[in-house]
């Protein structure tokens, strides 16, 4: 028997609080507002930490890490020459990334690219002309590193081998066959290669202008703008955006997954490699384990946070040269040691980072939802 | 080769493994609720500082120091700093859906900065000079058994000469066992490393369930750093940065007992025997390995046979994916922020 007069029991739900809710597009003005918000929150932070430390007030703090970054003209050219080569990795993530190929390996082809240079320096130095030497070091560069990283390139598109952790191993491996190589080449059983032909000046990238990163810069600026118009107009590039986001659309579409894959990661490690070569023949002319300085990890945040756009990836670059040069400064001002200007650019990351989701998404409040509803 | 070297390899294998151990098995737990947390080395690098700098507090100009008190203090700091830093993580990405893979890596640049900033500073910040060290703390971690430690001869030295951080380690990747395969709200946890749109269905709280495998996978891999500390460096700072290919060796370990804390425990016994190859290995065949490859100076080919634990990893890896057996795949949303109203 059916009771007609049956009643649905209404249990009242408890409504939470707020929810989430994903935004449409934000207008660009607005997201880079929240953007600088949490820049100059971030900074904030970081001034209070050094203000714990040193007891400087916050104003004193970035006085003193603007004229460590830009205070002499010596200074605003290590800035750039810092910022030259931790865009110069980025760049060469970008299309990596892009592919959704998370290629924490750029330590390592940093490091091969910056030993092939070191190498060729140490033998062919004053044997073959400068300019040569230049253009084949920087061919065998971008060659070696783009193995290194088609290597585990290779095992993601045939066996779908964990990238992440390949690439990473790589890093050691790398970083075991440069300290085998500094013993080889070090002849004060010092542990270190020292400034490779310091006299003659074999194989050094020339002073522009009487510029040291001149030349670096413009070569790391073209690779940048070549780079954004590969992503954006060249069929390859939109290649890598239907693989990164859907291989079975790609698949679908008749573009071939694996030679995707491993053209993207050679080119992405050759720029890499390359930026090994900048790191050798243009700034510190000599190799160690130091060679890569951690450079590698931070370009891939400096990457996914400049969404592979080349603009915001310098912004991003700029702002984490003009942290670390500064906080270099006050380190030495107070005679501390370097590791400082990781704290600061973590922290600064960890502000766009968590600022990200006020970008994507927005919380709605109980009666801010009824009124919607009502509406 | 002789036995006491033998055994020396034995027992520095345990060691190193010890470490790895504590970090891995933090991570299978944070991997498990599909939270793929890169800042391993980073939240070891936390562990490490906060216990150093705790056990540092206590002892400096404190002459009459108990060790265990010492060590205890050690314990408790660098489960909080541990904890905070799992905290960090968990808000940015639950709360907040940053990706997972840049968020662990800043949590690692971050803890290395820290740790390495104060690591160096600490005693300079407290007015005094020199190097750090808190000798208490680390004779605490490092005594070992009575008795059992000397008793049985040679089974002794491979068994009981350890501190009890050693047999620690054990006891939880045994209790993380225990707690994913055969309870409840571990097979939860597991549901919501999976699918947490089904988890969630199924009435079980996603957020709580992934803040609370990551915070206590973190506090796991804090007690790491902080034996890496206080028995593996002896209660000093080593600025060589060598905690963080310790944190990063620990991460693959997680792929290579295929996210089952049992396999932990010989694994990294096993990554031990690979990393100290180089140092046990006899000299006679290093010397042969070496004029073979045209190398006249045997300590060179050190370098290469130190990349050992790293290629193994990398062959390992490509087996497993070769064989692509189901049991031994990552948890199928690993690295994937949850949006209840995205599906």
């Amino acid at each position: 028997m059916k009771n007609e007069n049956y009643e649905i029991p209404r249990k009242t739900v408890k409504e939470p609080l707020f929810h989430l809710v994903r935004r449409d597009e934000l207008p660009v003005w607005r997201v880079w507002c929240i953007r600088i918000a949490a820049v100059l929150l971030g900074m904030l932070v970081s001034a209070l930490f050094i203000n714990g430390i040193t007891k400087l007030n916050p104003v004193a703090v970035y006085q003193s890490m603007f004229a460590g970054a830009f205070g002499t003209p010596g200074r605003i050219w290590q800035t750039l020459k810092e910022m030259a080569l931790l865009l110069c990795i980025a760049v060469g993530l970008a299309p990596a990334f892009k592919l959704r190929f998370w290629n924490v390996g750029a330590e390592g082809q940093i490091l091969i690219g910056g030993l092939v240079t070191a190498a060729m320096m140490i033998s062919f130095g004053g044997k073959i002309p400068n300019a040569i030497l230049l253009v084949l070091m920087f061919i065998l560069a971008a060659l070696c590193g783009a193995v290194w990283g088609l290597i585990p390139a290779y095992f993601k598109s045939k066996y779908k081998t964990n990238e992440t952790l390949f690439t990473l191993m790589m890093n050691y491996v790398a970083l075991q066959l440069v300290e085998f190589f500094v013993d080889i080449w070090d002849k004060k059983q010092s542990h270190s290669v020292g400034v490779i032909n310091a006299q003659t000046r074999d194989g050094w990238m020339p002073y522009l202008g009487g510029q040291q990163f001149l030349l670096m810069v413009i070569i790391v600026a073209l690779l940048t703008v070549g780079m954004y118009f590969y992503l954006k107009n060249s069929k390859q590039g939109y290649e890598i955006t239907v693989v990164g986001e859907s291989e079975n659309t790609a698949r679908y579409a008749g573009i071939s997954v694996s030679r995707v894959i491993l053209r993207t990661i050679a080119i992405s490690a050759a720029i890499c490699g390359i930026a090994g070569y900048l790191e050798v023949t243009a700034v510190s002319h000599t190799i160690s384990s130091l060679t890569a300085g951690g450079r590698g990890f931070t370009a891939i945040i400096v990457a996914w946070l400049g969404k592979f756009n080349p603009i915001a990836m310098t912004l991003i670059t700029a702002l984490l040269s003009f942290m670390s040069r500064g906080a270099n400064q006050i380190a030495s001002d107070f005679n501390f040691n370097k590791h400082a200007s990781n704290i600061l650019i973590g922290i600064i990351l960890f502000f766009i980072l968590g600022s990200e989701f006020f970008i994507n998404y927005r919380i709605v409040f109980r009666h801010h939802a009824k009124k919607e509803e009502e509406n | 080769m002789t036995l006491t070297s033998f055994i020396a390899w034995i027992a520095a294998a345990i060691t190193f493994g010890t470490i790895i151990m504590y970090g891995s098995v933090g991570e299978i737990l944070t991997e498990k609720a599909g939270n793929l947390n890169l800042g391993v080395p980073g939240i070891m690098y936390l562990g490490a500082i906060a216990s150093l700098a705790g056990a540092f507090f206590y002892e400096n100009g404190n002459p009459d120091a108990v060790p265990w008190i010492s060590a205890l203090i050690a314990i408790v700091c660098a489960l909080i700093a541990s904890f905070l830093g799992g905290l960090l993580y968990s808000f940015l990405t639950v709360t907040l859906r940053a990706n997972q893979n840049v968020t662990g890596l800043t949590l690692t640049i971050f803890g290395s900065g820290v740790a390495n900033f104060f690591g160096g500073s600490l005693v300079k910040l407290s007015g005094g000079v020199g190097q750090i060290s808190v000798s208490a703390a680390s004779s605490a971690v490092r005594s070992t058994i009575p008795f059992l430690s000397t008793a049985l001869g040679r089974v002794s030295e491979i068994l009981f000469s350890y501190g009890f951080m050693a047999y620690l380690a054990i006891i939880i990747a045994v209790c993380a066992h225990y707690f994913l395969n055969r309870t409840h709200v571990g097979l939860n946890l597991r549901a919501v490393g999976e699918n947490p749109a089904t988890a969630d269905a199924a009435g079980i709280n996603v957020t709580k369930y992934k803040y609370t495998a990551t915070c206590i996978g973190a506090m796991i891999e804090g007690l790491g750093g902080m034996y890496y500390v206080m028995d593996y460096v002896k209660g000093t700072w080593d600025t060589g940065g060598g905690l963080e290919a310790l944190g990063w060796l620990a991460v693959a370990l997680v792929i290579f007992t295929s996210w089952k804390p049992r396999n932990a425990i010989w694994g990294a016994y096993l990554f031990g025997f690979c990393y100290w190859v180089y140092l046990y290995i006899p000299s006679s065949i290093f010397a042969k390995l070496a004029s073979m490859l045209g190398a006249t100076n045997t300590t060179y080919m050190q370098n290469l046979y130190q990349m050992i634990p790293y290629l193994v990893t990398i062959i390992v890896l490509i087996l497993v994916s070769k064989r692509k057996r189901r049991e031994n795949q990552n948890p199928a949303s690993l690295g994937v922020s949850y949006f209840r109203e995205e599906r």
